[in-house]
């Protein structure tokens, strides 16, 4: 055989041309970033002089603290940003440096602002970052069962449903057993049983996914709404008191100047977050479960032919996924407020779902969205204290805000796994 | 293996796919299940892949009587299968796919990646596969990714490989190494079931043949046996293999098509500077392997998809940056691909069908009305012209076969005066009978004085029914040639060789079917 017969057909070499959708969302994206490059430019020129502190240490306000010249540093990162937005929209830097470009660019915007807010003030700096990682763990719990959820070929839009649950369980538990594990353990298999809900109707009796999230959150909103009206409220001594869990230093690490404080003198839960993440992560890609669980996720008729059982698959994954959830409801009791009321996960959950999203489906990308998501937050709470011209009710929108657009526009050419929400029928 | 099915009938609702059939593979054949689409060959192989459940009859293997109710039971049972549609992850690479299922770990369930590649690594140089076991299978050619199918069912150690309809996607260079790789695994005492509906393979590669047709095992067949007694056999009446036609009276170029160029989704380019030129009263093919930027081009020239660069003309009017609906009213009939997905509206009736692009005018609409009566007239002339077979014209056409779908479809193209019929894949999954028919009326609307741009991957077809063939070759024209020029050419130039290559290599290097 010669030379050309041996030849296969290849798929067609990447495009000298641009493609016409390239192109608009290109545009698209690097409208919104030379948009937000300018507005931190323009805050740089309105930057008061003198000094922007920054405090280092929580509650300390005498030592530990940072002063930088306002306008100076704020023009700096303004210019950066610039730069970085214009790189962007003129095809400067190859396509996968791009995400690289926006995430500098969301830094010197970030920089420029803290500037130009906390010129002539003094910024909590070390509050922002501990308030983030409060904000964000439930986030991250959340988006870890979405991930595992809908890499398994399952849509859980009820992982608000499932924290709601978890943060009352959670608070009954510990209320009524003064133990923290207990608290735990009955927030995670409560979980469990919302995800065998999600499982058994979406899996066996192939109800639209979406609908069915739906149901499941306002479900768990009456159940538990109700249970607070009728029990919690009339006893709250007995039933509505849980112990907040407390902070555990670990020695050495939490020693380390500004980060170690932040990271490692925190709760269990928050410990059992970034277990999670790597835990998740390292299942989910390098074990044989994680590699049936995304080949049910992609192409479950595949997966059948070779012999696996794609509805097992998809009910231990969800199952698995409840635990997660679950925890993440936790948080909000035990792991913060002190007290179950009703409603209060205020839409986290749906938040979470959106993480999952900007994080491509990946546990460590949807850890950073809940991250950013949890920084926004936070910096809207920390604004209001510090007294920033903006009204505090447009601050409220920022982080709502931020999603839209991060969930909208930049998320980029985003790929859900290929089977998500449809159910596996056999003939 | 010796592998018996006695008896094996599946019904769906009142349709028998498979009606009693008995069928009998020796260790170590290449037994070839010819029929036509529909005929019920993979609904057999399904149920001894365990993919579906026979209402009755029975699998033996080896003397003992077997239950197959899933497809690991298949796989215990040493049967492999490769499908039509390949069953592999896109995202995943060569060597997770091969270890989906029958995974090798160390504690604690942790992949053993070093295994997989190294079973891929064996595998492929014993069968001279050249199959990067770490490459994603979206990014590798379809020819490729059948041999990782191959791979997947040797790493199950199949006694028996089902092969369903293997060659549809392959070059013809590509189905001869296909072939070499049947007759090595029949070496080494495989037994192969090919299922297939082109009798050129089948004469190329079978020991022993049996024929289906409507669910039944009509007849066993000697390779030895001419085209047209295997066809007539398969269809069950004598068939005309050749199309009547005269030849074409090209006149002035209706479609000009000047330096195309499609960029798809992914970014990459579909049609690469594509120059064409149809005159009106001849049929031009545009061959290629599929997803060489046929289909691209094709929806391009109708406006279905955006396009990067270049021009389109018809009748020297510019076409470009025209909307469909300006395009289809400038005098341009479409036959899409996938005609079920594009082509008609399953739950709508036939006489519905029949004016979904003709709705909007005289004499079907007036004002905001539809006038029903016209619609059904049209819809009985309609059927009865084509000879659409159909309980009636309120049917819905998800209910007729593909062959008569596909007239609905192309009677309602005609029903206009055309300039340009663009025509893609006409007879894909299209009883015998029906192809006749669709060629004749092609053919009738080329010698009307239509240009007519089909497009193919059936070399068949191509040779029967069109008059000049463009080869395309990962988004180019690698050139334009007589519908006459040998088969083992066309195959080369759709393997990317130029014309007068193709022609030297060709005359060097005969390949199995083009001897045939």
């Amino acid at each position: 055989m010669s030379e050309t017969t041996a030849d296969t057909v290849r798929p067609p070499a990447p495009a000298a041309i641009e493609a016409p959708a390239d192109r608009t969302r290109r545009l698209r994206v690097g409208g919104v970033m030379l948009v937000f490059a300018l507005i931190g430019f323009g805050l740089a020129i309105f930057t008061n002089g003198g000094k922007a502190t920054f405090q280092l240490v929580s509650g300390d306000l005498q030592n530990n603290l940072l002063g930088v010249p306002a306008q100076f540093t704020a023009l700096v990162l303004g210019i950066l940003g610039v730069i970085a937005a214009g790189a962007y929209l003129l095809r400067r830097v190859p396509q996968s440096y791009s995400g690289y470009l926006a995430a500098l660019l969301g830094i010197c915007f970030i920089g420029s602002f803290l500037c130009w807010a906390a010129a002539g003030k003094t910024f909590p700096l070390a509050n922002q970052f501990q308030g983030t990682l409060n904000f964000a763990t439930p986030l991250i719990l959340g988006a870890l069962a979405g991930v595992l959820c809908e890499r398994a070929g399952v849509i859980n839009i009820a992982i608000e449903g499932q924290f709601l649950v978890g943060a009352f369980t959670a608070a009954v538990v510990s209320s009524t057993t003064n133990s923290a594990a207990a608290a735990l353990i009955a927030a995670a298999v409560s979980g469990v049983v919302m995800a065998w809900l999600l499982a058994v109707f979406s899996i066996k009796y192939l109800v639209n996914q979406v609908v069915l999230g739906v149901v499941l959150v306002v479900f768990a909103s009456g159940i538990t709404g109700y249970l607070f009206d009728q029990f919690l409220q009339e006893d709250a001594d007995k039933l509505n008191t849980p112990n907040v869990l407390s902070a555990v230093k670990i020695p050495g690490l939490a020693d380390i100047p500004f980060i170690g404080p932040i990271l490692f003198n925190q709760t269990v839960l928050v410990y059992l977050t970034y277990l999670a993440v790597a835990v998740v992560t390292f299942v989910l890609f390098q074990t044989r479960w994680g590699l049936r669980v995304r080949a049910v996720g992609e192409h479950p008729k595949a997966a059948d032919t070779v012999g696996i059982k794609v509805k097992r698959v998809r009910y231990s994954a969800v199952l698995w996924a409840g635990v997660l959830a679950g925890l993440g409801g936790a948080f909000f009791t035990v792991g913060y407020a002190g007290s179950f009321s009703k409603e209060m996960t205020a839409g986290n959950g749906f938040i979470a779902l959106a993480a999952l999203i900007m994080g491509r489906w990946h546990p460590i990308g949807a850890m950073v969205a809940a991250l950013f998501f949890g920084f926004a937050t936070q910096l809207q709470s920390q604004l209001q204290i510090i007294q920033t011209p903006i009204p505090g009710e447009l601050l409220l929108m920022a982080p709502y805000l931020a999603t839209i657009i991060a969930v909208a526009g930049l998320v980029g050419r985003v790929r859900a796994p290929k089977a998500d929400g449809e159910p596996y029928v056999t003939e | 293996m010796h592998l018996e099915l006695s008896g094996l009938t599946k019904s769906f609702g009142s349709l028998v796919a498979n009606d009693h059939i008995d069928l009998v593979i020796e260790p170590g054949e290449i037994h070839c299940l010819l029929g036509e689409n529909g005929a019920g060959k993979s609904t057999l192989m399904n149920m001894l892949y365990g993919l579906l459940q026979p209402d009755s009859g029975e699998i033996v293997i080896d003397g003992e009587k077997v239950q197959i109710t899933s497809p690991s039971d298949a796989i215990k049972h040493g049967i492999g299968m490769v499908h039509q549609h390949f069953m592999l992850v896109p995202v995943f690479t060569v060597a997770e796919n091969i270890m989906l299922g029958r995974e090798n770990t160390r504690a604690g369930g942790v992949l053993d990646r070093k295994k997989a590649h190294a079973l891929v690594t064996e595998l492929s140089d014993r069968y001279g596969f050249e199959v990067d076991p770490e490459a994603l299978v979206e990014n590798i050619p379809v020819g490729v990714q059948q041999r990782v199918e191959i791979i997947k069912a040797l790493t199950n150690d199949a006694s028996v490989l089902i092969l369903d309809e293997p060659t549809a996607v392959l070059t013809p260079a590509e189905i001869d190494e296909l072939i070499g790789v049947m007759r090595q695994l029949k070496e080494n005492g495989t037994s192969i079931v090919f299922i297939t509906h082109k009798l050129k393979e089948v004469k190329a590669i079978a020991d022993k043949i049996t024929v289906i047709r409507r669910g039944k095992v009509v007849g066993d067949a000697e390779p030895s046996a001419s085209e047209e007694e295997l066809a007539e056999l398969m269809v069950g009446r004598a068939v005309d293999l050749v199309v009547d036609k005269e030849p074409a009276q090209p006149k002035d170029v209706v479609l000009r098509v000047e330096g195309l160029t499609v960029i798809d989704e992914r970014g990459f380019t579909a049609v690469d500077s594509v120059d064409l030129e149809v005159r009106a009263g001849e049929i031009l093919a545009v061959a290629g392997v599929q997803g060489n930027g046929q289909t691209e081009l094709a929806e391009a020239l109708l406006g279905l998809t955006p396009i990067a660069a270049g021009k389109i003309s018809l009748d020297g009017d510019d076409l470009t940056g025209r909307s469909t609906r300006q395009r289809l009213d400038a005098g341009i009939g479409y036959v899409p691909e996938d005609r079920a997905h594009d082509g008609f509206v399953g739950p709508f009736t036939v006489a519905e069908n029949l004016v979904l692009d003709l709705f909007r005018q005289a004499p079907f609409g007036n004002g905001l009305a539809l006038r029903t009566d016209e619609i059904e007239k049209n819809a009985q002339a309609r059927v009865e012209e084509f000879d659409i077979r159909t309980q009636g014209i309120d049917q819905p056409v998800s209910s007729l076969s593909g062959g008569n779908q596909q007239k609905v479809v192309l009677a309602r193209e005609l029903s206009r005066p055309l300039k340009l019929l663009v025509a893609s894949q006409p007879t894909r999954g299209v009883d015998v009978g029906s192809i006749e028919f669709l060629h004749a009326r092609i053919v009738e609307e080329r010698d009307n004085g239509t240009a007519v741009l089909i497009v193919s991957t059936e070399l068949d077809e191509i040779a029967a029914l069109t008059d000049r063939v463009a080869v395309m070759y990962r988004g180019k024209v690698v050139g334009v040639v007589p519908a006459d020029t040998p088969r083992d050419e066309l195959g080369l130039m759709m393997a990317g060789a130029s014309k007068s290559e193709a022609h030297e290599v060709a005359i060097e290097n005969p390949t199995t079917l083009g001897t045939i």
